[in-house]
């Protein structure tokens, strides 16, 4: 009884957060000619509702795809026409071809908000919260905290509910994926993930770790028996569920090259804007993009990403745990962001959702992560007006994430499973307490990162250097991205191979 | 200086300041922050004004005078007893933190509709502790002050006098209840009358000085604004002028009214309007429906007093009375009892049943003081939060308790209905 009701005590708060946030500006408000994301959803289901399907992709009289062309995948396009089709029921302003472009009113504000939560009740929060009751180790009281620091996480909400994107739906889809490969139900958790990658190509960070895992699991069915089978069909399965996203694309090969061609821009170059990723950085002290030829950062990214990837999978491929799993969703997602190419500074979102799922495993340094990968948005967050929701739910955030899964407490060298690591450091050297470090160099980054988020907002910079803090910010956030990287990894590989280590060590 | 006594006078606007000279100072220190803010602010023309720097002015404000709620919510949970749980929902001090700095209508009231009950509640909760811990003057000087903020508190000043005059004056410890004149001490009755009228001299006597009073009080008790506000709070005369609207509706379909008066009892600002059938209110019958109502639970304090607890129970019933029966009365003022009765639904089971029907009814009753579509979503899940987590917390603190208390109740009734024949 108890458990219900703070169960639905934690979903009320998480809503009333994102609706609070909701009442804050969305992205380019005001900023004609081109507007923001929040235009970009809007000139789809223009696009979507008022076009036939096989113009979506392409550019025509009526669809000018230098104005927010169509690049994503085919079932956010199917969204587009749902929520476009509603939109005309209520006023056909909304979604008037040509006449509606840069359409802006309160009402139509709050129906944008609105779908969004609505998607988000639909999706994202039943996936967090029978996460939570399903997967999570531990008492109920546990279970609900987790689920409160997921539910509260600031980074998707400011998103979702500040910036204005969709990223719940495929991040929600995702969980569901990993929800139905931890219970078990592979087929059903490919059908999700399947779905997931058809709504945001971005998905993709998350394939390699889906994909391994699914591999080692029937490898080690054997793979000439049942392991087989059950492969064959994992594979049917995910091809019919694509052939169906597709279905409408399928009847002209052309139809098909041109949606992919949209939907990995090759063009657009190395990174735009201020990412925290190692291009981004490196860029402060070698312009590579004016360097190099695109085909050579292309390829360069490519080798680089399949490196940082690859331990992490062979890992996985040969221990196909859910906690191993879960790891080498961090691990992949996470060198995905750092390494690949033409990444977005929401992009972050990816690796946080894997990381959300280690909230209760390791609290402290996921905490870190969640936080920092907030900060790195920060110049983004600033453009668009979200200075105040940030500052909230970020202090809140930290504040009683902190508190509920005691993270300070529970992160001695044994259960931030640094045990490991000192083996490695030779006898004769003093023996050092990771954990004790760990603690400082968070401490330290927090008050850094306050530091630089008072800085962005409220000071001046120097005339000759007018992108000093926007650099700032994502060096650092690089810094720490590259350090937890370094640290998930480690926790991933040195893992015991006969101990249980997911079973959770209390 | 000039600024705060003219502020009585000001006619400029419909917004005019109607609250005691307590409240026309803070409005002044405010005033003197604000200037760092926006500058464009406090110009007396400038009616409906909003830049963001004075919303977000605003805002603060409230948020940082509402520290003396937590506060004053601290010191009540230090007052009531702890117990062990292992569930969450089920520390006691931890569910009246939850039942006073959630409350729903506080924060609607406050921090979306915006006013400033948080730190006045404080001041009234930190009052009411006073007197739990005997400190009866320290009580009775908060209070002082409190009415000298906002006049509303009135209502429960009746409480107030009874309980400082039977149980602070009068010292006696029979235990029946019953006490002898004799005990009576002069000493603490001139040492709390000083007390009081010393406040009330400092707020009020500029004005007498300078002859200002009758505006004042005016402005005070607007008489002339009518009986129900714009926005009817739920008591008796919401009642009444539905059961007049409908009479007059019949009676025209029946031709015995011979047209259907044009009174707009709804019109958004202040207005006095007259019924059509039954007789018209005075404030001289609201009065006395209020004193009637509030009546038995004086004499009871009075007769049977129960310490702070009685006292507690008795400001409950003071603020529900003014509140059904009061002239012009609030939609707001419910949150007076629904607040201090908090503290006692967290003591026994059958206070806990009561406060989360007067709660939850109470609440429901301010849903339209929020009525922009934005605000929708916010107000339900702000009001489902708060209910459920009321419902669920006082369920979780009485559950073992179930059976003994309904023996209490039946005890207790006997005992009351002895005590009456």
């Amino acid at each position: 009884m108890e458990g219900w009701s703070l169960v639905s005590l934690c979903v009320l708060l998480g809503l009333t957060a994102r609706w609070a946030v909701s009442l804050n500006p969305y992205s380019g408000a005001g900023k004609a000619p081109l507007f923001g994301d929040y235009e970009a959803q809007r000139h789809w289901q223009e696009v979507t509702c008022n076009l036939p399907v096989h113009q979506w992709y392409f550019n025509t009289t009526d669809n000018d795809l230098d104005y927010w062309g169509l690049d994503y995948p085919p079932l956010t396009a199917y969204h587009s026409l749902l929520c476009g089709h509603v939109a005309k029921f209520i006023n056909p302003a909304w979604v008037e071809l040509y006449a509606s472009r840069g359409f802006e009113s309160t009402a139509h504000k709050l129906y944008m908000r609105a779908t969004v939560l609505i998607a988000d009740i639909f999706i994202y929060i039943p996936a967090v919260v029978s996460y939570c009751l399903y997967l999570v180790n531990g008492s109920v009281k546990k279970k609900v905290a987790t689920m409160l620091c997921i539910l509260l996480y600031p980074g998707l909400t400011l998103i979702d509910y500040g910036h204005f994107q969709y990223n719940g739906v495929s991040l929600g889809l995702t969980l569901l994926g990993v929800l139905g490969l931890g219970l078990g139900r592979d087929l059903l958790g490919s059908v999700a993930f399947t779905l997931a990658l058809n709504y945001k190509q971005m998905e993709l960070y998350h394939s390699l770790p889906f994909f391994c895992y699914l591999l080692g699991k029937c490898a080690k069915q054997g793979l000439t028996g049942r392991g087989l089978m059950q492969l064959l069909k994992i594979s049917v399965t995910v091809l019919v569920t694509f052939a169906l996203c597709w279905l409408p694309f399928l009847s002209d090969p052309g139809q098909l090259l041109q949606v992919v061609h949209r939907l990995f821009p090759v063009a657009r170059g190395l990174f735009e804007d201020k990412v925290a990723n190692a291009w981004c950085s490196l860029n402060v002290l070698i312009k590579i993009k004016t360097l190099l030829s695109t085909e050579t950062q292309l390829s360069l990214s490519l080798v680089l990403t399949l490196l940082a990837v690859l331990p992490s999978s062979i890992k996985l491929f040969t221990r196909p745990t859910l906690w191993q799993f879960k790891l080498a969703l961090v691990n992949s997602s996470l060198a995905f962001f750092l390494f690949s190419f033409q990444v977005h500074e929401k992009s972050i979102l990816l690796p946080a959702l894997p990381v959300c799922l280690l909230l209760n495993d390791l609290p402290l340094m996921a905490i870190w992560f969640l936080q920092a990968s907030t900060f790195s948005m920060l110049p983004l967050l600033l453009k668009d007006g979200l200075l105040l929701p940030y500052v909230v739910t970020s202090v809140a955030f930290v504040y009683y994430s902190v508190y509920l899964l005691s993270a300070l407490e529970r992160s001695t060298d044994e259960q931030l499973r640094l045990q490991p690591l000192h083996t490695l450091i030779p006898p004769c050297l003093p023996s050092l307490s990771f954990s004790c470090i760990l603690k400082w160099k968070f401490a330290f980054s927090l008050v850094a990162m306050g530091g630089l988020s008072f800085a962005s907002a409220v000071m001046e910079p120097p005339a000759r250097l007018p992108d000093l803090f926007p650099v700032l910010v994502s060096v650092f956030s690089f810094l720490q991205f590259l350090g937890l990287l370094l640290y998930f990894n480690l926790v991933q590989l040195t893992e015991a191979a006969g101990k249980k280590n997911n079973k959770k060590t209390k | 200086m000039k600024f705060i006594f003219h502020i009585h006078f000001q006619e400029t606007s419909e917004w005019t300041l109607d609250y005691p000279p307590f409240f026309a100072w803070f409005e002044f220190c405010l005033s003197h922050l604000a200037k760092y803010f926006d500058k464009e602010m406090l110009v007396v023309q400038n009616l409906n004004y909003a830049s963001p720097a004075t919303i977000l002015f605003q805002r603060l404000s409230v948020i940082l005078t509402d520290l003396l709620l937590v506060y004053a919510v601290k010191e009540c949970c230090n007052i009531i007893g702890t117990c062990k749980s292992k569930e969450f929902l089920g520390i006691r001090p931890f569910v009246l933190a939850v039942l006073l700095l959630w409350n729903f209508g506080l924060l609607i009231t406050d921090h979306i509709h915006f006013q400033y009950n948080g730190f006045l509640f404080g001041i009234l909760l930190l009052s009411i502790v006073r007197h739990f811990q005997n400190r009866h003057l320290e009580g009775a000087l908060l209070f002082a002050v409190l009415l000298n903020l906002k006049h509303i508190y009135l209502y429960i000043a009746p409480a107030y006098g009874i309980f400082l005059l039977r149980s602070y004056c009068i010292i006696s410890n029979s235990s029946d209840g019953s006490f002898c004149w004799r005990s009576f001490s002069t000493v603490r009755f001139t040492l709390l009358g000083s007390l009081v009228l010393s406040v009330f001299a400092l707020s009020f006597g500029p004005f007498i000085a300078l002859g200002q009073m009758p505006q004042v009080l005016s402005r005070l008790f607007p008489f002339k604004r009518g009986l129900c506000h714009a926005y009817w709070a739920p008591n008796m005369w919401a009642l009444y002028n539905v059961v007049d609207k409908a009479l007059s509706v019949l009676g025209v379909k029946f031709q015995l009214l011979k047209t259907l008066p044009k009174a707009s009892m709804t019109g958004g600002l202040v207005q006095e309007f007259y019924h059509s059938v039954l007789p018209s209110v005075t404030p001289l019958a609201t009065l006395i429906c209020t004193l009637i109502s509030i009546l038995p639970s004086l004499w009871i304090l009075w007769w049977r007093p129960n310490g702070a607890q009685g006292f507690l129970r008795c400001i409950t019933i003071c603020a529900l009375g003014s509140f059904l029966f009061g002239w012009h009365v609030h939609e707001k003022a419910v949150l007076m009892s629904i607040l201090p009765f908090s503290l006692l639904a967290v003591k026994s089971r059958e206070d806990a049943g009561i406060f989360l029907m007067l709660s939850t009814s109470g609440h429901f009753s301010l849903l339209p003081l929020l009525f922009t579509a934005p605000e929708l979503p916010i107000k339900v899940l702000l009001m489902l939060l708060y209910t459920l987590s009321s419902f669920a917390a006082l369920k979780t603190l009485f559950r073992s308790a179930s059976i003994y208390s309904f023996f209490l109740l039946t005890a207790r009734w006997t005992e009351l209905s002895k005590s009456i024949i």
